[in-house]
């Protein structure tokens, strides 16, 4: 029996991730240094996993409410005021998700309507495409530019609304660009928003790796917060990737939709993770900082050793990736990547994964040790002298 | 510069040179090594050490927690007989605490009968000093922030790419 006719077509149309080839050519390799990784390199704090083991030993391992723990959402909406200045109400307006892409999910199969547009930022998130094409709806990429830092500017804003759009998804800091809107940069796409009504998704996930600039949420603007639905989560802050826990902020008409859905398919997020989480937001912001003064010394060397070789690198303000430019390589982002694995066995991932418009970039990422990042250097030189014209 | 990213990158690798410290503060070699200069001139800077684990080693050292109890002094308080204890340079360590004793003092020796000795025959003879308890350690598990003993915590197993 031929199983790929019993498959939707919407599975169908669905294009593997990019990402997918260069972690299949990596893992077949030994001793294969890897840049490639988007997930931090410390492990959880203790007090979290600490908390946790305690609430498993509780007998703490029960469903929770839907939405999650009421404790846990008020701490949330606690945390988004203090650090973010924006308020939420912890029953109408939190749900806590099975990770940020649990939230990204729900968020975009609450609005989108079949043939509905929904502008996605290229290069973008791997997920971001599908999520939308999954729900129905049409993806319409906005390829921003270098030349840009890869932040979103009126101008390319205005260019891709249409009657039929329906929402924009924003992820800043980026993740693969490390591209960061600030406060000033907001204000002038923020009347675009509001005149234009259409529904914000701000994937926030790596607010509190901000360097330079505080972070600012496109939903302090109080003109639109209503309009915008914050997907965050704990796995880049807090170093809880595999522990798969986020949240989603929004209105009370949004989140009542979201909570539909999500308590359908998930019914609620883990358990243990939760009582961790609650840890992690009461007592753990020391080694949230101490995490991101390691962040911000691993980017500054990167952006340096990559201009230094000749591979230009804007210096970004978020996230834990750099995105330098190999043009002058004369290879294409794919070309590049596989000649420097196979070469030196160092492990990038080229830019076109995250869209076209990464045509051009590689993404490395600096959630590794000053000390790997230095050896990894070194090699990526050698392999770039062979190429620069 | 930022005193903070210099202190704690040091504090990490007290061996890394000038370059790398200058790229990953994004500063000049120049700005970093007067920085520097004048941290340890304030000392802000105490030296660039280096955290032995002797029990790898066939060097002999036992160390004690030695608490003391100590009467204070018109006009010097505590400090001037904290001087007479921390000059032995036996004396590795040492704090004045709140609570039910006075000081602290990590004392390192050979052999168990030689702190024993040290205790007995320095320590407790220094003026003021009017109690001591000694306490001998017997494992160390964790030095300046390092883990010493084979710990599989925090071993790296991430996929070698991820989106």
């Amino acid at each position: 029996m031929n199983y790929e006719n019993m498959l939707s077509d919407r599975v169908k149309t669905i294009k593997p991730s990019g990402i997918r080839k260069f972690f299949d050519l990596a893992s077949q390799m030994d001793d294969v240094i890897s840049l490639g990784v988007g997930e931090p390199d410390f492990a959880t704090p203790w007090a979290i996993r600490e908390a946790a083991i305690y609430s498993i030993e509780k007998g703490k391992t029960f469903y929770t409410a839907n939405q999650g723990l009421l404790e846990l959402r008020e701490e949330i909406c606690d945390y988004y005021k203090r650090r973010f200045h924006v308020s939420y109400d912890a029953n109408d307006h939190c749900i806590l998700t099975v990770g940020g892409s649990e939230g990204i999910d729900i968020a975009i199969r609450s609005i989108l309507n079949p043939g509905e547009e929904m502008i996605v930022l290229d290069p973008g998130y791997v997920a971001y495409t599908p999520g939308v094409e999954l729900a129905g709806g049409i993806p319409v990429h906005l390829e921003l530019r270098d030349e840009d830092e890869f932040k979103l500017t009126p101008e390319l804003l205005k260019s891709v609304i249409t009657p039929k759009t329906k929402a924009i998804l924003l992820n800043y800091p980026s993740n693969p660009t490390g591209g960061f809107m600030t406060k000033e940069d907001y204000e002038k796409i923020v009347p675009i928003i509001k005149e234009s009504g259409i529904i914000v998704l701000s994937d926030e996930i790596y607010a509190e790796l901000s360097y330079e600039e505080e972070f600012c949420s496109i939903a302090s603007f109080d003109e639109i917060k209503d309009q915008v639905i914050i997907i965050s989560g704990f796995s880049k802050a807090f170093a809880m990737t595999g522990w798969r826990l986020g949240y989603v902020l929004a209105n009370k008409t949004l989140t009542s939709a979201m909570k539909k859905i999500h308590q359908y398919i998930i019914m609620s997020a883990p358990t243990a993770a939760q009582y961790g989480a609650l840890e992690g937001l009461r007592h753990c912001q020391d080694e949230v900082e101490s995490m991101r003064d390691s962040y911000k010394t691993r980017r500054n060397f990167l952006v340096k050793a990559f201009n230094d070789m000749g591979l230009y690198t804007f210096k970004p303000q978020g996230a834990f990736y750099v995105f330098p430019c190999i043009r002058s390589t004369g290879l294409t982002s794919e070309e590049f990547c596989e000649k420097l694995l196979e070469d030196q066995k160092v492990a990038c991932v080229p830019g076109t994964a995250f869209g076209a418009a990464g045509e051009g970039f590689i993404r490395v990422s600096y959630a590794y040790s000053l000390e790997e990042l230095k050896v990894a250097v070194e090699k990526i030189k050698l392999f770039v002298e062979k190429y620069q014209k | 510069m930022e005193d903070k990213l210099l202190l704690k990158l040091l504090q990490k690798n007290a061996r890394m040179k000038i370059t790398d410290l200058a790229a990953a503060l994004d500063e000049s070699k120049d700005d970093v090594i007067n920085r520097l200069t004048e941290l340890e001139k304030q000392k802000v800077i105490c030296g660039y050490h280096t955290i032995v684990n002797w029990d790898k080693t066939n060097t002999e050292i036992v160390t004690a927690l030695i608490q003391i109890n100590a009467s204070p002094e018109r006009e010097y308080g505590y400090d001037r007989i904290a001087s007479h204890i921390y000059k032995f340079s036996e004396v590795d360590t040492m704090y004045l605490l709140s609570g039910s004793f006075e000081f602290v003092a990590i004392v390192k020796g050979k052999t168990m009968q030689e702190v024993a000795h040290f205790v007995a025959s320095k320590l407790a003879c220094v003026d003021g000093v009017t109690g001591t308890s000694t306490f001998f350690t017997l494992k160390q598990y964790k030095n300046n922030g390092v883990v010493l003993i084979e710990d599989e915590d925090g071993k790296n197993d991430r996929l070698v790419v991820t989106p």
